[in-house]
């Protein structure tokens, strides 16, 4: 099942463990996104998704292995919205500009287009408590693609939305993610949400992480999260996911 | 799922004007019958494209929170009515004791004895002079105090070290009372401005740094690691993420500072009083003190007091509510 992707990589695992104290969370992991590819990374709570993410974020190190972002900085997106509060949400999106080092003429004019790409054209001058969980979320997906990197990771981004936004976001990101060729590491617990979104779904087995089983989704897009190809492959990876973590129930 | 019914069917310029302008997609909403059957005829595609956004739109319009700022009248009724009410009866209660005679009158003067004491001052046309004595000495102090303890604070809360060190030297400072410091910077400087400074120094600096330190404590991390995420490390850092995270402690230290300032710079004008320190409201004090003179020495108190609060009101307070509402954290 597993394919060797081509030589320009958005970004290179190659048998990373990391541990915390005593605690292995993951164990040689090793896993490559191809440049403009869709991944999704699916694990029960508490796997090291988030882990795995830190480290190719470059916001912790890997105990050992190595991992390779050629494209520079990746972008990373949140389960909370984390924009800065003290800024509107232009601003926000601006900031980000301004440290990837574009010149200051060139950027409301950006952020504007970034804002209009999320659909939030006229938010600029929005302040962040003033927006809804979906547009907040649509903002720091903005001020993400603001950075301009080719990799986009994304920690569960939509887990605290309604279902009804949540969809919304979903068929957005999947407009986005085509329009830009950015590629994306997606992190979730929700298998439909990986079906719908991805072009290979990896699993991720628990304590510690290792990499379980692997899919290549072929369902072609517009794809609908209740769609019965969906479905049918988000029930096979829910077997082997609660194959998973009965495994853990037995000692 | 719901989704299909709850969807306001808004053509997709419409949708992307209704963001800018929430309140109007709620009357779109109703027409969503007559124009379901228009969409249906149309491209399969585009009308997907434009129901996503008509879709979005109505969502934000659901879910957007209006913030509108309780109206001038209402806010002076519900802020400035309690403490004017609060005076009133304080003034009443004094005239009271004062007409049952509980002291003597050159002991206990009325409210508006201490009025008359305040007015001939200002007829002699010192008072003025004597406000800004002391009101210039106090910001510059301040400010002063302020380019102290904010790189001090800044030390204190990254530099573990340093924090170890002297972090609760600092928190410890705090509760000195710095009248205390008054003999030592006489002793180090004479009856000269610098023993003012110092003792306004010692007791507003720690009151700054800690209040930053404060802040930077309270700072989400999330924000600390997307600030890493987009780049900001170093000094960059500092400037876009942690300074203005930290801003509500930082205010609030400095409004603290401020009141540390203004105590200190009493203390030691009352003590140390020479004529070449000129006359500031603590000498003013320590006049009426020296003449046995109750009215001069109650309305010199008042005078402090005034300006102290008055300080805090019209700079500080407008400054903390500004920072707290952009960030929603007022109401
Ligand atoms: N900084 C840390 N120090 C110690 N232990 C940690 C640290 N970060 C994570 N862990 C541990 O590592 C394990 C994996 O955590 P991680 O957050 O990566 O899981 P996750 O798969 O993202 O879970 P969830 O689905 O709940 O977000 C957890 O058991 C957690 O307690
Ligand atoms: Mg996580």
């Amino acid at each position: 099942m597993t394919v060797t992707t081509p030589i320009p990589a958005a970004t290179r695992i190659a048998g990373v463990s990391k541990t915390f104290g005593k605690q292995h969370v993951l164990d040689d992991i090793t896993l490559d996104v191809a440049d403009g590819e869709f991944v999704t990374l699916l694990g029960a709570s508490g796997c090291g998704k988030s882990t795995l993410l830190n480290l190719v974020a470059g916001l912790d190190t890997p105990t050992s292995g190595t991992v390779e972002v050629p494209g520079g900085r990746p972008a990373l997106m949140f389960q909370e919205h984390a924009l800065f509060p003290w800024l509107t949400a232009g601003k926000n999106i601006e900031l980000a500009l301004k440290l990837r080092g574009m010149p200051k003429a060139d950027r409301p004019a950006e952020a504007e287009r970034l804002l209009e790409l999320v659909r939030l054209k006229g938010a600029y001058r929005k302040r962040v408590h003033e927006l809804s969980g979906g547009m907040r979320q649509r903002v720091a997906l903005a001020r993400a693609l603001a950075q301009d990197s080719k990799l986009l990771l994304m920690d569960e981004p939509f887990a605290a939305l309604d279902a009804i936004t949540r969809d919304v976001l979903h068929e957005e990101l999947t407009r986005i993610w085509s329009e830009t060729n950015v590629a994306v590491l997606f992190v979730t617990h929700n298998v439909r949400e990986a079906v719908r979104l991805a072009q290979r779904v990896v699993l991720l087995s628990s304590r510690p992480g290792r990499i379980a089983r692997e899919w290549e989704v072929g369902i072609p897009h517009p794809r609908r999260i209740e769609d019965a190809d969906v479905a049918g492959l988000s029930v096979e990876i829910t077997e082997q996911l609660r194959g998973e973590i009965r495994r853990h129930g037995q000692h | 799922m719901a989704s299909t019914e709850t969807q306001p069917k808004t053509a997709g310029a419409e949708g992307a004007e209704a963001t800018t302008a929430p309140a109007t997609t709620v009357p779109t909403a109703v027409e969503t019958g007559a124009e379901r059957a228009e969409t249906g005829a149309e491209r399969a595609e585009a009308a997907a494209g434009n129901d996503l956004a008509g879709l979005e739109a109505g969502l934000d319009a659901l879910d957007t929170r209006t913030t509108d700022r309780t109206p001038l009248p209402v806010l002076l009724r519900r802020k400035a009515l309690p403490p004017l009410v609060a005076v009133v009866l304080v003034l009443g209660l004094w005239q009271a004791a004062f007409a049952l005679h509980l002291k003597p009158d050159y002991q206990l003067p009325s409210p508006l004895m201490v009025w008359d004491a305040l007015a001939e001052e200002w007829y002699k046309g010192t008072i003025l002079g004597v406000i800004w004595q002391s009101v210039s000495r106090g910001a510059l102090g301040f400010a002063v105090a302020l380019l102290v303890g904010t790189p001090l604070g800044l030390l204190v809360a990254r530099v573990r070290p340093v924090r170890a060190a002297i972090g609760p030297i600092l928190s410890g400072l705090q509760s000195l009372p710095s009248v205390a410091w008054v003999p030592a910077a006489i002793i180090w400087f004479g009856l000269t401005d610098a023993t003012i400074y110092a003792v306004v120094l010692l007791g507003a600096v720690p009151s700054i740094a800690n209040g930053l330190v404060a802040g930077v404590d309270r700072i989400d991390p999330l924000h600390l690691r997307a600030g890493k995420v987009l780049g900001a490390t170093g000094l960059r850092g500092i400037r876009h993420v942690l300074l203005p995270a930290a801003l509500p402690g930082y205010i609030s230290g400095l409004k603290q500072g401020w009141a540390f300032s203004w105590r200190s710079l009493m203390a030691a004008e009352l003590i140390a009083t020479s004529p070449e320190l000129g006359v500031g409201l603590g000498r003013l004090l320590e006049t009426g003190r020296s003449y046995q003179d109750m009215p001069l020495v109650l309305g010199a108190i008042l005078l402090i007091l005034l300006v102290g609060i008055g300080i805090e009101l019209l700079i500080f307070a407008p400054v903390e509510r500004r920072v707290l509402r952009h960030r929603g954290l007022l109401r």
